[in-house]
C-alpha cells in the first residue's frame, strides 16, 4: 500500500531526533507557569523529604536511647527523654504533613496551568496549520496531541520533576558522608554503580522509544475510534461493522502491545538497580570486614558505612522510577511539539500585514500554477486572470478540473506553487488574515455546523449579529419560511455536525452563515448542491440582488448559475478554456457548449 | 450522573476491583506473589544485614581475623536475598502493568463494540470527543488503581502478622496504636466522599475538552474561511481552564490525603512509644516488648501506605466505572429477527404507514406508505426538509419506523437477521463519507471481493477512470488522510461500494449530486440496462434533476413528512401544482429571465415563489 505523501505533514522529526533533555527544556519553556514560585515549592520538598527521612531514624533512636542501659543492665528507662522526644517527633512529623500538603498544591497549580496553556498553544497552532497539513493527520489523533499526551506529562510534573532533583541532593550527601567515613570504600561503592548508570541511561533511550511507540498507538486508536463514530452512518448502511470492529480492534491491541512492551523494560529497571545494590553492600561487608582485620577501620565505622549505603540507594531507586517517568512526558511532549515545530505553510502576515479597506473587491491571478506536494500532480496550470470588483463569476468545468483548487487558492486556504494571487493590488500572502476572512468568505460544499442553536450556528459568521438580524438574514435569502416552519425556529438545536439537518438544510444555514459575515468577495463552492430546485432559484434570485454590491464567484453545479453570472470561466484540465458572458461562450464551439448540452438534456431543462 | 454516597464509593471502588481480580485472576496471582516476594525480601534484608553483623562482621573484627568462607558466606546471602527482592520487584511490576492494560484493551474494545451496536440516535446525542474520552481517558481512570493493588494484597499478610505479634505483645499499646486504624477510616470516609463529586467533575471536564477539539478540528474548513480562529481558541481554552480548575481542585484534596495518610502511622508508633513507655515505668511490661513493638508498628506503614495508593484512586476510578457503564449499558440496538432474505433478483419494497420522529421531537414521516414491485425504479421527489432522507434511513433499517412497518421480499424489515438487510439493500448518502483505508478498502469495506468484480463496480459507477489515473490505483491511500478526490470522484467511489454488493434494493439518496450530468446519466443508464437483464436492483432514487426524475417508472411525490402525490412524472406534472413547481423551477427561472433580460432586482422573497420551503421537521435535538 502506499500513500500519497506531502511535504506539508507534522513534523515529527524535529522533536525526534533532537536529545532528550532538549526536549524537555523547550516543555518547559512553553508553560512559564512552571517556573512560578519554583523556590518556595523546593523549599517545601526539601522539608518534606527530610522530615521523611528524619521520622523513622528519629524514632529509631528514641527507642535505643530511651532503652539504653534498660535492655541488659537491668537499668531503668529514661521516660523523661522518650516524652521529650515523641513530642519533638510528633512535631516533625506534623511539620513534615504540613510542608507535603503545601508543596502538594503550589505543584498542581503551577503544573495544571502550565498544562493548560502548553494545550490551548497546541489547538491554536493547529488551527493556523493550512488545510492541507490538517488533513495530513486524522482527526482523533490530533485530538490527542491536546489531550491525552498532555496529559501524559501532568504525572512527571506533579512528583517527578522535584523527585529528581532531591534525589540528586540526597546522593551528593550520602556520597560525601560516605567518603567522609571511608573514601575507599565510597569509590567503591561509586564504581559499582557506575556500569549501572552507564547501562540505565542506554536503557532510557529503548524506553523513551518504547513510550513514544505509545504515544503514537494511542493516536491510531483514537483514530479508529473516531473513524467508527463519525462514519456511523456509513457503517450501519454497509453492515461494515466487522470490518470496523477488527480495525479497531488492531489499534487497541497494538496499543496495549506498546504499552506491554514499555511496561516490560520499565519492570527490568528495577530489579538491576536491586541486585546492584546488593553487590554494593555485599562487597561493602567483605572489603569493610578485610579492612577491619587488617586494622583500617572500627567496627561502629564499618556499621555506619553500611547504613549510609542504604541512604545512597534509596534515591538512586527514586532517580530509577522518576526517569521513567520522565521519558513517559518526553513521549507526550514530542508528540506536542510535533504540532508546534510544524510551521504553518500558509502563514499569516500578522502585524507585518496589510489591511485592506473594506468595498468592492477586484482579484488578479498572475500566471498561478498549483500542484499538490509529493506525486500529485499539478492541478492548475497558468492561471491569467482579473476579477473585475463588483461582478459575478460563475465556474463551470468537470469534476477534477480544477474548479475547487482555484477556489482555495482564491481564499488563501492554499498557496499557489507558483505565480502570484493579488486583491486590489496587494498579494494575498500579504495580507492580514483578519481582514481577509473579513472581505473573503467561501462556502464550501459540505457545511460543517456546530452542535449548538441555529442562531448560534449563523452568528459564527458575524459573532456581534443580534437575533433580528439573523432572522433578517434568512428573510433577505427567501429562506423564511423554511425558518418559521422549524418547531424552534432559531432556536433548534442542530445535533452533532448539524446531522439533525438534512444535508439541504446544512447548506441553507451554511449560507446564512457566509451571508451574516457580509464579505465583500463572496466565494460560493457548491454551496447548494444539495437543495431543492425552486428554493434554490429563489436562493440564487436573492444573491444576485445582494451580491450587486459585492464580488462573487460560484462554482456552479448547476449552469442555471451560469446563465444570470456577467461573466463564465470554464475549466478543464486545470486550465482556463473559456471565458465570457453564457449567451457568447453557448454560441461558439467548445466544452461550455458541450456542458451546456449535457444540462440541458439530463439536468434542469428538458 | 447521580451522586454517590460515601459508602457507595467505596463498595463500588471494591466491586471494581473484583472485576479485575475476576477478569485477569491468574496474571493478578502473579503480581500478588511478586510483591509478597519483594515484602518477605525486604524484611528479610534487614534481618540477614542484622544476623551478619552479630555473626561475621563483629567476630572479625573481636578476632582480628576472618575467613574466607565466612565472607563469601556473607555476601553469597545477601546477593540471594536480593535476588529474590528483584524477581519480587519484577514480576509485580510487569504484571500489575500487564493486568491494568489488559483490562484497559478489554473495556476498550466492549466500549467501541457499544459505539457499533447503538442505534444512530443514540450517535447523534453523544459528542464524538466525549466517546473518544470513554474510551481512552475513563478507562485509563477505571483501572488507575491495578497499578498499585497487587502492592496492597501482598503486603496485607505482613499487616496482619505484624498486627498479631503487637497484639500478642502488649494489649494495651496496642488498641492505642491501632487508633490508627479508625483514623484512616475516617480519614478516607471524608477523602471519598469530598473527592468523590470533583472527580467527577474533572472527568467530565476532560470529556469535554476532548468533545471541543475534535469538533473545532472537525470544523477546521469553516473556521479557517469565516477566519473565527481565535474564537476557537477562546472556547477550547474555556474547556482547558475549567479542566484546569477541576484539577487544581481534586489535587487540593489529594495533596492533603497523601502526607496525612502518610503521618498517621508515624503518629501511631509514636503513641504507643508514649502508652508503652508508662507501661514501662509501671513494670507492665520490658523495655525489650517495647522495643519489638515499635519495630513491628513501622513494618505496620507500609502496607497503610500501599492501601493508601489504591484508596486515593478509587473515587476516580468509580467516576470512571460510571461513565464507562453508561455507555456499555445503553440500550436501543437494533433488535434483530431471524429471517433471511434469500429470493433472488430484484427486491419487492413495500412501506407500511410508516411513521417516525427522532427521539423526543415531533414526527418527521406521517403514514408514508407505498410499494415497489421488484426491478422497478422509484423517484422520491420533494422540497428540502421534506423527510426523504429520513425516509431512506428507514428503507434500509438505519432506523426503525415508530410505527408501520418496512417489507423487503414480504419480510418485515425487523424480522430479518442480523446482517441481512444490509446485504440486500444498499443506501448510497447525500453525503459520502470515506473510510481511512485503500480505495479497495474503501469499496469491499472488508468483504472477500475479487479485484475483477471491484473494477466492474467502479466502471458501473463511472469511477474507473480517475482510480486508474490514480498513483497506487486500487492501493491509493484515501479517506481522511491521502488521495484529494473531489467531491463527484467521492460519490462515484460510495456508489461503487454498493453496486459491489450486488443490492437488490439500491436506494440512491441524491448520491449523484455532484456528478456532472452526463457522466450520472451513464450511471443511471447502466443501472436501466442491468435491471432490463433482471440481474439488476430495484432502484428507489431521491433526486432533484428532472432528468433523473424522468427515468424512474413512477415518482413519490412528499411535502412535510407525508405523501402528497404518486404517479408518473408526466401525470405528477399535470395533477400536482407542488410537484410541478419544484421540477420546474429552473425553466420557468429561465423564462422569466428571458421575458426580463434586465437582472431582477433586490428580491429577498420573490413574488410568485408560492410554495414554502418545508419546515425542516428533521430538525430536532432532544
Amino acid at each position: 500500500m502506499t500513500t500519497l505523501t506531502t511535504a506539508t505533514t507534522i513534523d515529527e522529526a524535529t522533536a525526534r531526533t533532537e536529545g532528550a533533555l532538549r526536549t524537555v527544556r523547550r516543555g518547559l519553556a512553553l508553560s512559564p507557569e512552571f517556573r512560578a514560585g519554583l523556590a518556595g515549592t523546593m523549599l517545601l520538598a526539601l522539608i518534606a523529604t527530610v522530615g521523611r527521612l528524619v521520622v523513622p531514624v528519629a524514632i529509631q533512636q528514641t527507642v535505643d536511647k530511651g532503652m539504653r542501659g534498660a535492655g541488659s543492665a537491668g537499668g531503668a528507662p529514661d521516660i523523661g527523654f522518650i516524652r521529650n522526644a515523641v513530642l519533638i517527633c510528633a512535631v516533625v512529623v506534623v511539620i513534615t504533613a504540613l510542608s507535603a500538603y503545601a508543596m502538594n498544591v503550589r505543584l498542581y497549580r503551577t503544573t495544571e496551568a502550565g498544562l493548560a496553556t502548553l494545550r490551548i498553544t497546541a489547538f491554536r497552532h493547529v488551527h493556523d496549520l493550512s488545510m492541507l497539513t490538517q488533513s495530513s493527520e486524522r482527526r482523533g489523533a490530533l485530538v490527542a496531541r491536546v489531550t491525552s499526551d498532555v496529559d501524559q506529562i501532568s504525572q512527571f510534573m506533579q512528583w517527578g520533576g522535584l523527585m529528581i532533583i532531591v534525589s540528586i541532593g540526597q546522593l551528593v550527601v550520602a556520597s560525601v558522608l560516605m567518603a567522609i567515613y571511608s573514601w575507599p570504600l565510597a569509590l567503591m561503592v561509586w564504581l559499582i554503580f557506575l556500569p549501572f548508570a552507564f547501562g540505565l541511561r542506554r536503557l532510557q533511550r529503548v524506553i523513551s522509544r518504547a513510550y513514544t511507540g505509545v504515544r503514537e498507538r494511542v493516536g491510531d486508536m483514537l483514530a479508529a475510534i473516531s473513524e467508527s463514530v463519525v462514519g456511523a452512518a456509513a457503517i450501519r448502511a454497509y453492515g461494515a461493522e466487522e470490518r470496523t470492529e477488527r480495525r479497531v480492534d488492531e489499534t487497541v491491541e497494538r496499543y496495549r502491545k506498546a504499552q506491554t512492551r514499555a511496561q516490560g523494560l520499565v519492570a527490568m529497571t528495577f530489579p538491576s538497580s536491586e541486585l546492584i545494590a546488593a553487590i554494593a553492600i555485599a562487597a561493602v561487608v567483605v572489603v569493610g570486614t578485610l579492612m577491619g582485620v587488617a586494622g583500617h577501620l572500627s567496627a561502629g565505622k564499618l556499621i555506619a558505612f553500611m547504613f549510609l549505603v542504604t541512604l545512597f540507594i534509596g534515591p538512586m531507586q527514586v532517580a530509577t522510577e522518576v526517569l521513567n517517568e520522565a521519558q513517559n512526558a518526553i513521549a507526550g511532549w514530542r508528540r506536542v511539539l510535533g504540532v508546534l515545530d510544524t510551521t504553518p505553510d500558509v502563514a499569516d502576515p500578522g502585524q507585518d500585514g496589510v489591511e485592506l479597506p473594506r468595498g468592492p473587491t477586484e482579484v488578479r491571478f498572475d500566471d498561478v500554477s498549483f500542484a499538490y506536494p509529493g506525486d500529485g500532480g499539478t492541478v492548475l496550470h497558468h492561471v491569467d486572470l482579473t476579477i473585475a470588483p463588483r461582478s459575478r463569476i460563475a465556474i463551470v468545468g468537470e469534476t477534477g478540473s480544477g474548479k475547487t483548487t482555484f477556489s482555495k487558492l482564491l481564499t488563501r486556504l492554499m498557496d499557489p506553487s507558483s505565480g502570484r494571487i493579488l486583491i486590489d493590488g496587494v498579494p494575498l500572502r500579504d495580507v492580514r488574515f483578519s481582514s481577509l476572512r473579513e472581505r473573503v468568505v467561501m462556502v464550501p460544499q459540505d457545511g460543517f455546523l456546530f452542535d449548538a442553536t441555529l442562531a448560534a450556528n449563523v452568528r459564527y459568521g458575524r459573532p456581534s449579529a443580534t437575533d433580528a438580524e439573523l432572522a433578517a438574514a434568512f428573510t433577505e435569502l427567501g429562506l423564511a419560511d423554511w425558518l418559521n416552519g422549524l418547531p424552534r425556529g432559531l432556536d433548534t438545536r442542530v445535533g452533532q455536525r448539524g446531522e439533525s439537518l438534512s444535508a439541504g438544510e446544512r447548506q441553507l444555514v451554511a449560507l446564512a452563515r457566509a451571508y451574516i459575515a457580509d464579505p465583500d468577495l463572496l466565494v460560493l463552492d457548491e454551496a447548494t448542491s444539495a437543495v431543492d430546485p425552486a428554493t434554490e432559484v429563489r436562493i440564487q434570485r436573492a444573491l444576485d440582488g445582494l451580491t450587486r454590491g459585492r464580488t462573487a464567484v460560484t462554482i456552479a453545479h448547476r449552469l442555471s448559475t451560469a446563465e444570470t453570472a456577467d461573466e463564465v470561466l470554464v475549466f478543464d484540465r486545470g486550465r482556463i478554456v473559456q471565458r465570457g458572458p453564457h449567451r457568447a461562450l453557448v454560441a461558439e464551439p467548445g466544452v461550455y457548449q458541450r456542458l451546456y448540452a449535457s444540462w440541458s438534456a439530463h439536468g434542469g431543462i428538458a | 450522573m447521580s451522586q454517590r454516597v460515601t459508602s457507595d464509593i467505596l463498595r463500588a471502588g471494591l466491586r471494581v476491583l473484583w472485576v479485575a481480580i475476576r477478569t485477569e485472576p491468574r496474571v493478578f496471582a502473579v503480581a500478588v506473589v511478586g510483591s509478597g516476594l519483594y515484602a518477605a525480601a525486604t524484611v528479610g534484608t534487614a534481618w540477614v544485614l542484622g544476623r551478619i553483623t552479630q555473626n561475621v562482621v563483629l567476630p572479625a573484627f573481636a578476632a582480628g581475623r576472618t575467613t574466607a568462607g565466612a565472607l563469601g558466606g556473607a555476601a553469597l546471602v545477601i546477593v540471594a536475598v536480593a535476588v529474590l527482592k528483584a524477581l519480587g520487584v519484577a514480576g509485580r511490576r510487569f504484571y500489575a502493568g500487564l493486568m491494568q492494560y489488559r483490562l484497559q484493551a478489554t473495556y476498550r474494545r466492549a466500549v467501541t463494540r457499544q459505539y457499533l451496536e447503538l442505534p444512530l440516535a443514540w450517535h447523534h446525542r453523544h459528542p464524538t470527543g466525549q466517546l473518544l474520552s470513554n474510551a481512552n481517558a475513563d478507562v485509563e481512570a477505571i483501572w488507575a488503581p491495578i497499578a498499585p493493588l497487587p502492592m496492597a494484597v501482598g503486603v496485607v499478610l505482613m499487616l496482619f502478622i505484624a498486627a498479631a505479634a503487637i497484639l500478642a505483645t502488649d494489649l494495651l499499646v496496642a488498641l492505642v496504636g491501632f487508633l490508627v486504624f479508625p483514623a484512616i477510616a475516617v480519614l478516607n470516609v471524608v477523602y471519598q466522599r469530598r473527592l468523590g463529586p470533583i472527580a467527577a467533575r474533572a472527568q467530565q471536564l476532560r470529556a469535554e475538552v476532548s468533545e471541543v477539539a475534535h469538533e473545532s478540528f472537525e470544523g477546521g474548513l469553516v473556521i479557517k474561511t469565516l477566519g473565527r480562529e481565535q474564537e476557537e481558541t477562546d472556547r477550547f481554552a474555556t474547556s482547558a481552564r475549567r479542566l484546569r480548575d477541576a484539577n487544581v481542585s481534586v489535587g487540593k484534596i489529594r495533596g492533603l490525603f497523601d502526607p496525612v495518610l502518610e503521618a498517621l502511622p508515624n503518629l501511631g508508633v509514636l503513641a504507643a512509644l508514649l502508652v508503652g513507655s508508662i507501661r514501662l515505668e509501671h513494670g507492665a511490661m520490658t523495655a525489650g516488648d517495647l522495643i519489638q513493638v515499635t519495630y513491628l508498628f513501622t513494618l505496620l506503614a507500609w502496607p497503610i501506605r500501599a492501601l493508601g495508593w489504591v484508596l486515593a484512586e478509587t473515587p476516580r476510578s468509580v467516576v470512571g466505572w460510571d461513565r464507562v457503564r453508561g455507555v456499555l449499558d445503553a440500550r436501543g440496538s437494533l433488535p434483530y429477527g431471524a429471517a433471511a432474505l434469500t429470493e433472488p433478483g430484484p427486491a419487492r419494497l413495500e412501506v407500511r404507514d410508516v411513521r417516525f420522529g427522532h427521539a423526543g421531537g415531533p414526527p418527521v414521516l406521517h403514514d408514508v406508505g407505498f410499494v415497489v414491485e421488484p426491478g422497478r425504479t422509484v423517484a422520491i421527489v420533494g422540497p428540502t426538509g421534506a423527510g426523504k432522507s429520513t425516509l431512506a434511513g428507514v428503507l434500509v433499517r438505519l432506523v426503525d419506523p415508530d410505527s408501520g412497518a418496512v417489507l423487503i421480499d414480504g419480510v418485515d424489515a425487523r424480522a430479518a437477521g442480523r446482517g441481512e438487510v444490509p446485504r440486500v439493500a444498499s443506501l448510497v448518502a447525500q453525503e459520502t463519507f470515506l473510510f481511512d483505508d485503500t480505495v479497495r478498502g474503501n469499496v469491499t469495506l472488508g468483504l472477500d471481493i475479487p479485484d475483477e468484480q471491484v473494477w466492474t463496480a467502479l466502471r458501473r459507477a463511472q469511477a474507473d477512470g480517475f482510480v486508474t489515473e490514480l498513483p497506487a490505483g486500487l492501493d491509493t491511500r484515501i479517506g481522511e488522510r491521502g488521495a484529494t478526490l473531489s467531491g463527484g470522484q467521492r460519490q462515484r467511489l460510495a456508489l461503487a461500494r454498493a453496486l459491489v454488493r450486488r443490492p437488490r434494493l439500491l436506494v440512491l439518496d441524491d448520491a449523484t449530486s455532484s456528478v456532472d450530468p452526463r457522466v450520472e446519466a451513464r450511471i443511471l443508464r447502466g443501472l436501466r440496462e442491468a435491471q432490463a437483464t433482471g440481474s439488476g436492483s430495484t432502484v428507489i432514487v431521491i433526486a432533484y434533476r428532472k432528468a433523473t426524475i424522468a427515468l424512474a417508472d413512477e415518482v413519490v411525490y412528499m411535502e412535510h413528512g407525508r405523501i402528497v402525490d404518486q404517479g408518473t412524472h408526466a401525470e405528477l406534472l399535470t395533477r400536482s401544482a407542488g410537484y410541478r413547481h419544484l421540477v420546474t423551477a429552473y425553466e420557468r427561472a429561465e423564462s422569466e429571465r428571458a421575458a426580463r433580460p434586465e437582472r431582477p432586482g433586490r428580491s429577498g422573497q420573490a413574488a410568485g415563489e408560492a410554495e414554502s420551503v418545508d419546515a425542516g421537521e428533521e430538525a430536532m435535538a432532544p
